[in-house]
């Protein structure tokens, strides 16, 4: 191996741990503020990344209709929950958010699309897209559980997960899909040539972490998110609306995993189910962070790339197996560290 | 077989499962009812994991794989009989499941489902990669099972066998719940304090389980190398280990009969569904995952107790556990030390968390026999103090010594095995458990029966003796009338005294009871302070942490009066009630 692999090797590395960072740092997000372990996280990249190369050739993602039909399911939701405590502005505002809002996306996509928009339009629309679904899915799926354990809440995702991808393969089929770069080229560092692409994954991932820093620490609804992670009871009492916050912290996750699709379907063919596997080895860096360290997360994620990157040239076959059982010797340092009677 | 204890609606069951093939059915009902017995047993595995345990797997298809397998290959390669490799098979998913447990058991629960689930997805692409086992194509040819000269070849005799294997576990997985270790098992899911006081291991009883659950969909894996008589990766995949999930929350995580049902009705749907969806929606595919998907999730916001509970209710009720023969022997007791010989002795005991000193150099000592009153307001240190000694928490600095001997680094259930019983300040009863097992889970210490006696139910006479000697102690602590009603059920004051009950089955030389009269009405308490009294006399040490004063003040011998960590008065209770500084910690002092 010369170094012109390898510096390819590690370009690579860190351009796929990029996107982990961005999912295991919304997987964190989520598992804090609503104790859910978000097993669909990846789902939400695989759509990103095809309702993008469905939207390249000028169709109707079928995400679109989807994010219609989530809507309304949410919209039911709420209808029935006004059974136990009904106010007539709480019927607006879910039927502005549920139904109003979907439509005003569908309305722009359909617009939009004929005018034949830039590649960076058409991101924004996928984006758009996408990023309302996490609310729905929190309030038909999740909400209801709001107090359930850590299991059933995990075992739930599980279900979210089985549904989600079932429903990419209705919208999108079982064809593989390559979106367009959102910018072609490459710039070179020293002999070194980085597309634009990755660039603008590298300037993704950054502009989230600082996002997220902002947001938890400069602005009122992210004190409220981090006081609904040390304590949901608690932060309560005190006036935080915990539905709201947990809303948040899913349309938070499914924006970042589809901003994530975006960047990566230009780069690799996307499958209605590849998302699974992407989200999960965002989850290993995620673990590594304990569920619960950002940074710890982000750095693991790296880490996880460039396993990723030198496992597929050496062992290309058990590339997979390598980056999975990663988490063998991750779970047993936690074993070791962690004195069992603190978690009850 | 003793301890089958077959209802009617079990029979008929039983008889229409032995009936079904000689029935005109169509031949896809037998491949159906095969693939639900395979299913089955992993499901079982998964009830006692997921509903009893509290644990959950989504990689039980890979213990699947390992079993199937490990006979494809033997039995190709090597050319051994199918019944040789039977134990290998179940003996590699076991030894597999070892070391996987030993990592996640003492994590909190979700690391292990999340484990399961990377490494459902790792072994899925080993199997699919090595070339010994070949590859993606799997390994074919496959010897059917063989009994003197009949072979196996059709899925009709198949069905037989797959069946009987199914319900030899389901009875023994019933049995196996319905026993000592079965009940470190159910404790599981009440957190793991309660059960740790009375000396069950209970990361020793995940990892059971956790084994158990493996063997389950080994020899399920088994089953199905020689049903097919070829294997190949893809039935071992993540998603059919999540299926298998499926099958037991829909059927109802928790009863064994359920696991079966939930197996029926997922592999059902999922023909109907393959049959009819692609006809509905246009084109193939693998639709039913979104079926099952919001299935799952409805089940968990609607009817988390799954579809067998249902069906429950439907059956006549299953019978009390029978009274205890009158010529039941007893279980043996402990010598108790004479009055007055040290039980407990703590010396300058410190518990420091970070700045805050909890427990300030106490010392005091319990004799045999008496009553000791640990008092104080609140925050004072009197929880702290309970948890150094039964264990819960670690000295900073300082000595205990039970029966003499320093008690170094101890764990709760060494504090159990030096006849130690303790309540809790918030009643910690099993709520799925009638008061009986409640209290027999106090004598857990004294039944020694394993997992294997117990799937068997060869411990049965064990097991009456340790009933026998719970129903003494709820007959001597007034709550007979509800042996058999789910703890759930019962009002606080009864949890508390059931509690009491359950630390008396342990033979106890010191009961500690935190607040035990707390919640209790006037008349109750007079009630337990006769049975406290009457524990004395027989020569039970108590250390009784109360706040009801006139309750503590009657009935103790001596009092130790902590405020902010530090031992501020002892002696009898007349002499502490008039100390200044207990008078002054209780009413506050002049400035």
């Amino acid at each position: 191996m010369d170094s012109t692999i390898l510096a390819f090797l590690i370009q690579d590395g860190v351009t796929s741990g990029a996107i982990y960072a961005l999912l295991g740092l919304s997987l964190v997000l989520v598992f804090a503020v609503t104790r859910v372990i978000f097993i669909p996280q990846g789902e939400f990249v695989a759509y990103g990344a095809l309702t993008l190369a469905v939207l390249d050739v000028g169709r109707i993602p079928g995400t679109l209709p989807l994010l219609m039909g989530l809507g309304i399911a949410a919209f039911v939701f709420d209808l029935a929950s006004f059974r136990q405590s009904f106010r007539p502005q709480h019927l607006i505002t879910s039927a502005l958010v549920n139904l109003v809002l979907p439509a005003i996306v569908y309305g722009l996509v359909v617009t939009v699309l004929p005018m034949q928009p830039g590649p960076i339009v058409r991101a924004l629309l996928a984006i758009l897209i996408i990023a309302p679904m996490g609310l729905y899915i929190y309030r038909v799926a999740f909400r209801p559980l709001a107090n359930a354990s850590v299991l059933v809440l995990l075992i739930t995702s599980v279900g979210v997960h089985l549904a989600m991808m079932g429903l990419g393969l209705f919208a999108f089929g079982a064809e593989g899909l390559r979106a367009q770069p959102l910018m072609r080229g490459s710039f070179s560092l020293g002999f070194l040539p980085i597309p634009a692409q990755s660039l603008w994954i590298y300037g993704a991932t950054i502009a989230a972490m600082v996002g997220l820093y902002i947001f938890f620490e400069r602005t009122i609804l992210g004190k409220a998110l981090r006081a609904t992670a040390v304590n949901r009871l608690g932060a309560r009492l005190v006036g935080v609306r915990t539905n709201l916050t947990g809303g948040t912290a899913f349309v938070l996750a499914s924006t970042i995993g589809a901003i994530s699709g975006v960047l990566i379907a230009p780069i690799t063919t996307i499958y209605y189910d590849t998302g699974f596997l992407i989200g999960l080895k965002g989850f290993v860096a995620a673990i590594i962070g304990g569920l619960s360290s950002f940074p710890v997360t982000a750095v693991a994620a790296i880490g996880v790339g460039l396993v990723e990157a030198f496992a597929s040239f050496f062992a290309s076959n058990f590339k997979e197996i390598i980056v999975f059982s990663l988490l063998i010797p991750v779970l047993i340092w936690r074993s070791l560290t962690t004195d069992p009677h603190e978690d009850e | 077989m003793k301890g089958l204890n077959i209802t009617l609606p079990g029979l008929v069951a039983i008889v229409l499962l032995a009936v079904i093939p000689l029935l005109p059915v169509p031949p896809f009902i037998i491949t159906l009812m095969d693939n639900v017995g395979l299913a089955s047993l992993v499901a079982i595995g998964l009830v006692l994991l997921t509903g009893v345990g509290g644990l959950t797997s989504f990689g039980q298809a890979a213990f699947c794989g390992f079993g199937a397998y490990t006979t494809a290959l033997l039995t190709t390669s090597y050319g051994l009989s199918p019944w040789l490799t039977l134990p290998v098979s179940l003996a590699v998913g076991a030894l597999i499941a070892l070391p996987l447990g030993l990592i996640t058991m003492r994590l909190s629960g979700h690391y292990l489902p999340l484990g399961t689930i990377a490494w459902g997805i790792a072994i899925y692409y080993l199997f699919g990669q090595l070339d010994f086992l070949g590859r993606y194509d799997g390994i074919t040819g496959i010897p059917p099972l063989q009994i003197a000269g009949y072979r196996f070849l059709d899925t009709t005799s198949m069905y037989y066998v797959i069946w009987a294997f199914v319900l030899i576990f389901a009875f023994g997985a019933r049995n196996l719940l319905d026993s000592r270790v079965g009940r470190g098992i159910r404790a599981l899911r009440g957190g793991s304090a309660a059960a740790e006081a009375f000396g069950v291991n209970t990361a020793r009883a995940k990892l059971t389980v956790f084994i158990f659950a493996a063997i389950a969909a080994s020899l399920s894996g088994w089953l199905y190398a020689h049903l097919q008589r070829t294997v190949n990766p893809t039935p071992f995949g993540l998603n059919m280990g999540i299926e298998y999930l499926l099958m037991a929350v829909l059927g109802g995580a928790g009863h064994i009969w359920g696991a079966i049902f939930g197996a029926g009705i997922v592999l059902a749907l999922k023909e109907l569904l393959q049959r009819y969806l692609p006809w509905l929606v246009g084109h193939s595919g693998n639709f039913e995952a979104v079926f099952f998907g919001i299935l799952l999730v409805m089940m968990l916001q609607f009817a988390r107790d799954g579809l067998w509970s249902f069906v429950l209710r439907l059956l006549p009720a299953s019978a009390p556990k029978p009274k205890a023969q009158p010529g039941t022997e007893s279980l043996p007791k402990r010598d108790m030390p004479a009055p007055g010989t040290p039980l407990v002795t703590l010396e300058k005991a410190r518990k420091q968390f970070g700045g805050l000193v909890a427990v300030n150099d106490v010392s005091f000592e319990i004799g045999a026999g008496e009553i000791i009153g640990l008092i104080g307001p609140n925050g004072a240190g009197k929880s702290t103090t309970f948890d150094l000694i039964t264990g819960v928490t670690s000295l900073s600095t300082g000595q205990i010594r039970i029966s003499g001997r320093p008690a170094g680094v101890h764990r709760p259930g060494d504090v159990a095995r030096q006849g130690i019983a303790r309540t809790f300040q918030h009643a910690k009863i099993f709520p799925d458990m009638t008061a009986l097992e409640n209290a027999a889970l106090g004598a857990h210490l004294r039944g020694s029966a394993g997992v294997l006696r117990s799937f068997l139910h060869l411990e049965r006479g064990e097991e009456a003796k340790l009933l026998a000697e719970a129903d003494r102690q709820l007959e001597r602590v007034g709550l007979s009338e509800v042996r058999d009603r789910p703890a759930g059920d019962l009002p606080l004051g009864q949890l508390r005294i059931l509690e009491i009950a359950r630390a008396l089955a342990l033979d106890p030389n010191l009961v500690l009871l935190d607040e035990p009269a707390a919640g209790l009405r006037h008349g109750e308490k007079q009630q337990l302070a006769e049975l406290l009294r009457k524990l004395r006399s027989e020569g039970v040490a108590i250390l009784l942490v109360e706040h009801d004063m006139s309750f503590v003040m009657e009935l103790v011998d001596r009092l130790v009066v902590l405020d902010f960590g530090t031992v501020i008065a002892r002696g009898d209770p007349h002499q502490v009630r008039n100390d200044p500084a207990v008078i002054a910690a209780y009413l506050g002092g002049v400035a």
